[in-house]
């Protein structure tokens, strides 16, 4: 455990690097700098702006100085938002992004799974083909159809819930619905799979021979080993969130980190982009090691 | 998508399965569907008069006989649009679609068939792409090779790829990302295929390792790459119509289903709600999408006798 762990503290390491990397080169490719105005700048001006963002010296000193200055904990300054560091912006933006997340990924989870089992112990009856309809459809609508949809219906047709903004717990329900709804989907249907799957083997039949309800046998015998596709599934599911927050916070006018993240594209304020791809990278490589780990636990407690 | 397949793949041309296909219904309907869609979607806007596309004086009409689907901000039809939206779309998702079938069957391929450390090594790299929020590189690699090949191009003389390079950059680098899935599925395939005997006869009678890749494992893979390309399409679309909501995909004057949708979301407000604006885009681009993973869903079952 403890090796393989270590293992893959190493690779993490590596990804983290490459990450970077790619980051850094793509962002020198795009064209125009980022004091490219209406105006032109006096060069000795430009010689100071460059010197003050460190984006003077050879593009491999750049790199070498951005890597160490990451190392350190630096995401360094935003080039748009002037005197702004990106640490700043990303402490302010990304609590609120993460509490989105982490409500549509409990709602995604717990949601997806119990639609899942549910589906799997009504198998070929309307209740399995109900969910699963709902399922397949809720996968094809993408967050930019069913987000302004609801905002319209709930909104401003029905006036039960705020369309946008954030604060109160009423603004984050349709939000968090409109993030979770195809990972939820996604979820029900691998559920089911493995569900259906685990109710035709051995130790099912036995728990159902020592006259279980049927009801412990799948939620406390059958569940636990038809999960871990699911828990093996959580990794791409969170980056699958953090990528769509951005159009749910666009939507819905979040002040996360979404909305700073397409308006530093727009920008092209370097540090920011590396910033948020990064800590987003990182964000991700981490909690796919925990999956990874409890993923390991679960398992070896079945074995055992 | 999560398919661990171990049944023995199917070609396209396998009778029963064909057979199992034309019996659901919900395949029958998603496919009249579909080609309703691209039918409507190439021919239409043939048959519309052009200047339905140009600025008018009406502005936000609501539908009406004139204009089925009403009118945008500048008093251009919707319903031209619409339509001409969905070319692009279904073209980026198409061609997307088969840019990330050629990267996905061939690294499939090679890591079943080659084994050992590098099917390790091949399979690892799958693993970890899925863990990264690839479409947000995909945000910035727009942005940075998109000038580049409109120098390349237009260097070659190539007027026409001058023009659309918005669309071959979201082609490729769409493509590029969407892979991961079929990889690992032909992947799969190809490990179950590789100790049957008439791979073992094969190679036994030394025909090279190029040779049964491509004339052995790849005919009967053909069924899966098939049903895999369907699932692929509304992805890609899914994709292309993200990068379009957030002003980086397709530009304006040209449209698609995401920018158009874009355009609808912004244009709801609590005073006049233009309606009309989000409710058809979304209604022609989620119809589509359904058709493609319910049939692709159908095809799944049918060539799948376990599911």
């Amino acid at each position: 455990m403890g090796l393989s762990l270590l293992r893959r503290l190493g690779a993490l390491v590596l990804v983290l690097f490459c990450v970077v990397s790619i980051t850094f080169v793509l962002i020198r490719l795009s064209p125009g700098g980022p004091f490219d105005g209406e105006r032109k700048i006096p060069p000795a001006i430009e010689r100071q702006l460059l010197a003050k963002y460190k984006l003077d010296g050879s593009l491999w000193e750049q790199y070498s100085g951005y890597l160490s200055d990451l190392v350190r904990g630096d995401l360094r300054l935003s080039t748009k938002y002037r005197n702004r560091s990106v640490n700043e912006i990303l402490v302010q933006t990304l609590p609120v992004t993460l509490c989105l997340g982490g409500v549509a990924f409990l709602l995604a989870s717990v949601g997806g799974v119990w639609l899942g089992t549910l589906a799997a112990m009504h198998q070929h009856t309307w209740r399995d083909f109900g969910a699963m309809f709902l399922a397949l459809a809720a996968i094809s609508l993408p967050a930019y159809i069913v987000g302004p949809l609801l905002i319209l219906f709930f909104g401003l047709e029905l006036h039960w819930l705020p369309v946008g903004g954030w604060g109160s717990w009423q603004e984050l329900i349709l939000p968090a619905v409109t993030l979770a709804a195809p990972a939820m989907a996604a979820i029900a249907r691998l559920m089911r799979g493995s569900m259906v799957e685990t109710l035709q083997q051995d130790f099912v039949r036995t728990a159902r021979a020592k006259g279980l309800r049927e009801s412990a046998v799948v939620y406390k015998h059958a569940l636990r080993i038809a999960v871990l596709p699911v828990v093996s599934y959580l990794g791409p599911l969170a980056a699958h969130l953090l990528t769509g927050s951005i159009i749910v916070e666009t939507i819905f006018h979040i002040p996360g980190a979404g909305g700073f993240f397409v308006n530093s594209i727009l920008n092209r304020d370097g540090f920011l982009i590396g910033g948020m791809v990064i800590v987003y990278c990182v964000l991700l490589v981490l909690f796919n090691l925990a999956v990874d780990v409890a993923y390991g636990l679960l398992d070896r407690r079945i074995r055992g | 998508m999560w398919h661990t397949a171990c049944w023995i793949g199917g070609s396209v041309a396998d009778p029963r399965a064909v057979r199992r296909l034309l019996r659901n219904p919900s395949a029958w309907i998603s496919a009249a569907v579909l080609l309703l869609v691209v039918l409507a979607c190439v021919a239409g806007p043939c048959f519309l008069p052009a200047s339905l596309g140009d600025p008018g004086p009406n502005q936000y009409a609501p539908p009406s006989w004139e204009h089925p689907f009403g009118t945008d901000l500048n008093g251009r039809d919707l319903l031209l649009r619409v339509l001409a939206g969905g070319r692009i779309s279904l073209a980026v998702g198409l061609c997307g679609a088969l840019v990330s079938l050629f990267i996905g069957t061939a690294w499939g391929l090679v890591a079943g068939y080659a084994g050992g450390v590098v099917d390790g090594f091949m399979m690892r790299l799958v693993d970890i792409l899925y863990s990264v929020p690839r479409l947000i590189f995909i945000l910035i690699a727009i942005s940075a090779f998109n000038k580049q090949l409109q120098t390349f191009a237009s260097g070659l003389g190539w007027e026409w790829l001058v023009q659309s390079s918005q669309i071959a950059i979201l082609i490729l680098t769409l493509g590029v990302i969407e892979w991961l899935t079929m990889a690992r599925i032909v992947r799969g395939q190809v490990l179950s295929l590789k100790s049957r005997q008439f791979i073992a006869a094969a190679r036994v009678l030394g025909q090279s390792h190029v040779k049964i890749l491509l004339r052995h494992l790849l005919p009967n893979l053909s069924g899966i790459i098939l049903i895999y390309l369907t699932l692929t399409i509304p992805a890609v679309i899914i994709d292309e119509s993200f990068l379009s909501f957030l002003g980086l995909g397709i530009q304006a004057p040209q449209a698609s289903w995401g920018s158009l949708l874009s355009d609808g979301a912004g244009a709801i407000n609590p005073l006049k709600s233009f309606w009309w604006l989000l409710v058809f885009p979304a209604a022609a681009m989620s119809l589509t999408l359904l058709a493609l993973n319910f049939l692709g869903d159908a095809m799944r079952d049918a060539f799948d006798p376990r599911g």
